[in-house]
């Protein structure tokens, strides 16, 4: 050994100096990476669109979080290896499920955790095959097309059926696993479904729970919730309620939500056209002149008609999809 | 000097590496060009009908997955030729935008030139592959 300092000794030396300059002084700027990722404004809007979800929005600041801590270790040459991100999100219809996984896929996309930031939405059908050898192609096919972005399957139990052993969805939870596992860089899965119902199928295949890092329930909105999202629905479609159309649709939804097939945002939806429906009969027969205001506001008595008041089931529910309603795929 | 084939977009190149074939193929497909990978043993310049590896791919967003086709095809063809070829079905266009070679046989000896006396001193010329004397599949193998 020479006592001339070599670059690799000069090197060592740096990064001992490295390590214990940070106990002194910041080196990375967490400020600087939240506001290049623009992460804020994607979890913000989160909060302001997403009405509720309390524990499902903060499982997803602690994501964005340990993503941007992650790269700021990267600076620093900490290894990290990458987090599993694969999601399991549970809970009744129209909790918001899809609304969220939209979003997910935005976030892992600023958060520079997936490449392109889409998001490839398909149910059984999409991934299993009409005959033997046909299931494997077809859900490579979609895994390609969803490489780099987020894969969202919906109603995920149906991959799975017990009273069949020779099923194709088998084969097709075979190849996912075999994906999740492997390509964690190239691709997020979110499994999607009724709690009772993903419970059986993670128990029946303790694979697949194991590969998932993160179980998010989704719970039902209380009525406040969703009057709050009838609120921005109606917004988002230049409406509004006149105050006693207000009082008629929190009386509507508390008769509703006692009712059987309540699909919490979709029913709110689907009340709110139906509304609509109504607001336009009594305009037309009205007939006259008619301001911005009337054509613009839903009064009590576009509400009060439906028949949720007078008989029970509204007529147009029967499409919304509760679990005991859903037609089983082939 | 060893031969090299030259066809397609970047043919005045010496062979991309795999990661430009990456970069090229993600630029393809922000483009919104579907991409097409085709395989031959008789890369003669007029022979434009390459067997197609698979269907065109639509509907897909990210390189790797075309990355993952094309390393598919060299486990299958790596003695072959194979190219990527993009299509731009944009109005107007409707033909192949980008196509470049991504895989060459190890040993190619090239071409021969035919030089054949017609009427009134006029020469015709063809050009002939040495390896397509030899039968379909048995061709480029070192």
């Amino acid at each position: 050994m020479t006592t001339l300092p070599t670059p690799d000794t000069e090197k060592q030396n740096d990064a001992v100096n490295a390590t214990q300059d940070t106990s002194q002084e910041a080196n990375v700027d967490v400020s600087s990476v939240l506001e290049e990722s623009h992460v804020l404004d994607v979890l913000d809007k989160l909060d302001e669109e997403l009405v509720g979800l309390t524990s499902v929005k903060m499982r997803i600041r602690e994501i964005a979080s340990l993503l941007v801590v992650d790269r700021l270790r990267r600076t620093l040459e900490l290894t990290t290896r990458p987090p599993s991100l694969h999601m399991s999100f549970t809970g009744p219809p129209g909790t918001g499920k899809t609304s969220v996984a939209m979003r997910m896929a935005t976030i892992l996309h600023r958060l520079n955790y997936v490449r392109r930031g889409h998001l490839v939405a398909v149910t059984r059908d999409d991934l299993v095959g009409q005959y033997i050898g046909h299931t494997a192609p077809k859900t490579k096919e979609i895994l390609k097309r969803a490489m780099g972005g987020v894969l969202f399957i919906d109603e995920a139990y149906y991959l799975y059926r017990q009273e069949n052993e020779r099923d194709y969805g088998q084969e097709v939870i075979e190849v996912l696993l075999q994906v999740m596992e492997n390509q964690r860089e190239d691709i997020v899965v979110i499994l999607a479904g009724y709690k009772d119902r993903m419970e059986t199928f993670f128990q029946s295949n303790p694979g697949v729970s194991s590969r998932i890092a993160h179980h998010l329930d989704f719970p039902n909105y209380t009525i406040e919730e969703l009057l709050a999202i009838a609120h921005i629905m109606l917004a988002e479609q230049m409406y509004r309620f006149s105050p006693e159309a207000e009082k008629a649709f929190e009386a509507y939804l508390n008769k509703r939500m006692e009712m059987p097939r309540f699909s919490n945002g979709r029913s709110v939806r689907n009340a709110l056209d139906r509304a609509r429906l109504r607001q336009a009969n009594r305009l037309i027969a009205k007939g006259g002149k008619l301001s911005r205001m009337d054509l613009m506001t839903i009064e009590a008595e576009d509400i009060l008609a439906s028949r949720v008041f007078t008989e029970g089931i509204p007529e147009n529910e029967e499409k919304a999809p509760g679990p005991e309603m859903h037609e089983q795929p082939k | 000097m060893t031969f090299h084939l030259t066809q397609g977009t970047f043919s005045h190149l010496p062979p991309l590496t795999d990661d430009e074939i990456a970069l090229q193929v993600q630029y393809c497909l922000d483009n919104n060009w579907p991409l097409n990978i085709e395989y031959t043993d008789d890369p003669h310049p007029r022979n434009t009908y390459w067997d197609m590896w698979g269907l065109p791919m639509f509907d897909i967003k990210d390189a790797k997955a075309i990355v993952f086709e094309i390393n598919e095809c060299r486990k299958a063809f790596g003695n072959y030729y194979i190219r990527v070829s993009a299509y731009d079905r944009t109005k107007g266009r409707q033909t192949i935008a980008l196509s470049f070679i991504v895989n060459r046989p190890e040993h190619d000896p090239g071409f021969s030139l035919t030089r054949q006396e017609s009427h009134d001193r006029v020469i015709r010329y063809t050009l002939r592959d040495y390896e397509t004397d030899k039968p379909k599949g048995e061709r480029y193998k070192s």
